[in-house]
């Protein structure tokens, strides 16, 4: 390739540079076992990678404003030069697809490429994305979304407003699905057959010695037969007011929300990993002193506490950190595979470790986040419950549709599996608007708040909330 | 074998993939702060500040809304190693601080509040509106811009006007019309071709003229009430009416006078500054004030070359023995002038016993007269629009 020994401008690299230290990291790759899919980098400038950013390093994408949205954000926390802004962004495909920023350092670009062989390996070999996308599909898929939204757009007789109104409601409850995509999705059959099997178990020899529960007899007739958890979903299968355009977007909507439940659910683990190899691989690579010195200080940077809030890539980077040394890398790679956030940290986090970490839990009082507890003897394993109900999805709340003829009405019926914590009733008001709007009928939607039984309800009328008994 | 795509320049000017979405986004958030402009106007800290000061808008609208857990609910953190219980970490209601996740797939912290100049806001607040009648008057007009134009091309100008595409193309003509193109253009080998310089002849320069816009005069005269009667509240009110015509004709037109008039008894032309801020004593009349912009348009502001607006802010506690007088003074002001507005301020309930001239100026009966009553902060958008707008559909007084 022509060029190629031309040096970047501004830049201390050239493009021979980062190939010769992405074959000797590829080596290094290979002798600690790390099971890759084929990488792929691109040199971008900084406005092409917030651009990557706001769009989910897809190279295709549709349009929304909320992408413009996100793109200025992002844009201000890069001016302000806010710290933890990544210097790599890189997507579960197959080929892996990662961007390099063109006005990094060489020492931040090898930093990069070792990281990005880490989520690379993650990404191949996690049985949440392993169950959950097939890579080779990801960037076709997301330019075929892209496509057909276009479509929709430019098609006059639907137009892009009311492609982005559809949009805006479609986003609102894209996470409010399944997000344990390793559980298969029942047939409306076969729900029925579990029912009637619930009801009609064969007779039980030792009926005498312990009673067993009664199980009255379910009601086929329901919809759904078993609460649903996959609010767009159910919208598009159970409104037949919907076009089939608007049953399309749905089904893209949900499809993207699908793609990014296991990064939700691994974040932690999968960014403590690609750190942990970026580091191992860079300490192995006799990097000459001023890049090593220039690596152990980015290292630092990626691997440090946020005070107040929670860096992934330092809580994870630790405790696979303490894996190894309690278990072995062997024990790593099978954690790897099998662990997400909740599980890796239920499984390994220690209360040493909580307490290097300095984890606590805080409160509201008054105007101020006040420390309520922390990692100490008596209290770690509270702090620990708080940290997992918090990772992964466990911050998105759980809504299932309990009926969808309720009263008779074609009204929703919605139940919140209350944990503990309240809605927002903002943006619960908000939401449950849209959902109206998508289902075309009243909305209701049942919760706790402040420990009692609640009742929201989304009418004609306009919202309201009250208090039930 | 690892793939390097190199960075195309070309590539990078080519593609600005988020231009719509981010034009989509702005439009969005415009219309969000147009749609809360009586809640911003009604904040107090906007009225008299200067114009490149930069307000903090809550922004509602352009949320992405989702179901989601209470701010009150707490979370867990991280700090430096020596966290203590009670140790206070942040402020409460923020949702989100800090956490700048890496790949942008986590639903992060949204904004809540913009920042815009108070230049902006204005801008925004009258994109709608515009001033009523504004009928143009054939003599004097202002010149309002100078915008150089081009028009044609000349043989003679300065070095900056050259037209180097015009010039090159004459010098070939020239050459196509001496036939030097035509014969092979030397002996093969010298590899030269015989120079053809540029000739003065073929020099063509633009010719540029500027063309005055043509516009209508404006004047606005604002008259405000400072007597004694017009409590704090009273006058703060008359201040925002007056702060949002004064910001309106700034953004609207670029050659409109304006004019301040302050009076209780006795009425005085003031500058922007002192109309806004000072304070005085005092009884009203408010033929006084009418009598010196009646005074004040005589002098400098013929009616026959200029458009009028005059807007008078009181609260209507006029003495009595004043009413008559008030009333010539207005209907002369109806007159001489295209619009003729009088705002009236009762802070709630208090024109159930204070006197007032709304019920007077009814009997005006001219179509270019408008009056409002403003109870309430929330009554200044309102009584504004009545004000400017095209339809004047008049404001219920109750």
């Amino acid at each position: 390739m022509s060029g190629v020994a031309e040096r970047i401008r501004g830049s201390d690299w050239t493009l021979a540079d980062l190939e010769y230290w992405d074959a000797r990291i590829r080596e290094k790759v290979a002798e600690f076992g790390l099971d890759c899919y084929e990488q792929e980098f691109e040199i971008c400038d900084h406005h092409a990678m917030l651009a990557y950013m706001a769009y989910h390093g897809m190279p295709a994408h549709y349009p929304h404003w909320s992408y413009g949205k996100a793109f200025e954000q992002i844009k201000t926390m890069y001016d302000y030069g806010v710290q933890g802004l990544p210097y790599e962004m890189v997507i579960n495909s197959d080929p892996c697809l990662a961007y390099l920023m063109r006005d990094n350092s060489l020492c931040l670009q090898i930093l990069t490429i070792a990281h990005v062989y880490g989520h690379n390996d993650f990404f191949k070999n996690n049985f949440n994305f392993r169950i959950a996308t097939d890579a080779r599909e990801t960037i076709a898929r997301f330019k075929a979304h892209a496509d057909r939204i276009r479509a929709y757009i430019e098609d006059p007789s639907i137009g892009a407003e009311a492609v982005e109104r559809l949009l805006d409601a479609a986003h609102a409850l894209a996470l409010n699905r399944n997000r344990n995509l390793a559980r298969r999705r029942l047939s409306p059959e076969e729900q029925r057959r579990r029912l009637l099997e619930r009801r009609h178990r064969p007779p039980d020899p030792f009926a005498t010695i312990h009673r067993r529960e009664e199980v009255p007899e379910p009601d086929l007739s329901r919809v759904p037969l078993e609460p649903e958890e996959d609010l767009l979903l159910f919208i598009r299968d159970h409104n037949p007011n919907l076009a089939d355009w608007q049953k399309d977007v749905l089904t893209i909507v949900d499809e993207e929300a699908r793609y990014f439940i296991p990064q939700i659910e691994t974040k932690i683990m999968n960014e403590g990993w690609a750190s942990y190899w970026h580091h191992r691989i860079l300490n192995d690579l006799d990097l000459p002193q001023g890049l090593h010195l220039e690596f152990l200080v980015r290292h630092n940077q990626v691997v440090c506490p946020h005070p107040g809030s929670l860096n992934p890539y330092h809580i994870g980077f630790v405790v696979w950190r303490d894996i190894e040394e309690r278990f072995g890398r062997d024990k790593m790679f099978e954690v790897r595979e099998v662990d997400r956030d909740v599980s890796f940290l239920r499984r390994f986090l220690t209360p040493e470790l909580m307490r290097e970490l300095d984890l606590f839990t805080y409160r509201p009082r008054g105007e101020h986040l006040v420390v309520t507890k922390v990692a100490d003897e008596e209290n770690w394993e509270e702090v620990k419950r708080e940290l997992l109900r918090r990772v992964g999805t466990g911050n998105i709340p759980i809504i299932r549709i309990h009926d969808a003829d309720h009263r008779g009405r074609r009204a929703l019926y919605l139940v919140h599996e209350h944990d503990g914590r309240d809605l927002d009733m903002t943006h619960a008001e908000k939401t449950l608007g849209y959902v109206r709007e998508l289902w075309g009928h009243d909305v209701y939607l049942e919760t706790r708040l402040r420990g009692k039984r609640a009742l929201l309800a989304m009418t004609a009328a306009g919202f309201d909330a009250k208090l039930l008994n | 074998m690892t793939v390097f795509r190199p960075f195309s320049e070309a590539d990078a000017l080519r593609s600005d993939r988020s231009a719509g979405d981010r034009k989509r986004h702005r439009e969005k958030l415009r219309r969000a702060i147009r749609d809360n402009i009586a809640d911003i106007i009604a904040e107090e800290s906007i009225i008299g500040r200067a114009r490149d000061r930069i307000i903090r808008v809550p922004i509602r609208g352009v949320k992405e809304y989702r179901f989601v857990y209470g701010d009150n609910e707490g979370g867990v953190g991280q700090g430096k190693g020596d966290t203590r219980p009670g140790q206070v970490v942040g402020r409460a209601g923020q949702r989100g601080r800090g956490e700048v996740g890496p790949a942008g797939n986590q639903p992060g912290a949204d904004v809540y509040e913009t920042e815009i100049t108070l230049e902006e806001l204005v801008d925004i607040m009258f994109e709608d509106l515009e001033l009523p009648d504004l009928e143009r008057k054939i003599l004097r007009n202002v010149l309002s811009e100078r915008v150089a134009r081009r028009k044609g091309y000349r043989r003679q100008g300065v070095r900056a006007h050259l037209d180097r595409r015009r010039t090159a193309l004459q010098r070939l003509k020239r050459k196509v019309a001496t036939g030097r193109v035509a014969a092979p253009a030397s002996p093969a080998g010298t590899g030269e071709e015989p120079r053809f310089p540029f000739h003065r002849d073929d020099l063509v320069y633009r010719r540029l003229r500027t063309d005055p816009r043509e516009e209508s005069n404006a004047v606005v005269i604002c008259i405000m009430d400072t007597s004694g009667s017009m409590d704090r509240l009273k006058k703060y009110l008359a201040r925002s009416f007056f702060f949002l015509l004064y910001q309106f004709v700034c953004t609207k037109y670029n050659n409109v006078d304006i004019v301040f008039v302050a009076h209780h008894t006795e009425a005085k032309e003031v500058t922007e500054d002192e109309f806004f801020r000072r304070g005085e004593s005092g009884g009203t009349m408010i033929s006084s004030g009418y009598r010196k912009a009646l005074e004040i348009i005589h002098e400098r502001y013929h009616p026959a070359h200029w458009n009028i607006y005059a807007f008078h802010c009181s609260d209507g506690d006029n003495f009595e023995s004043d009413n008559e007088e008030a009333m010539r003074a207005a209907r002369e002001l109806c007159r001489v002038c295209n619009l003729f507005g009088y705002g009236e301020i009762k802070p709630m309930g208090s024109h159930y016993y204070e006197s007032s001239m709304l019920e007077r100026f009814r009997e005006l009966g001219a179509d270019n007269f408008q009056a409002v009553l403003i109870e309430r902060r929330e009554d200044i958008w309102p009584a504004f629009r009545a004000f400017m707008s095209r339809d004047r559909e008049p404001v219920e007084a109750e």
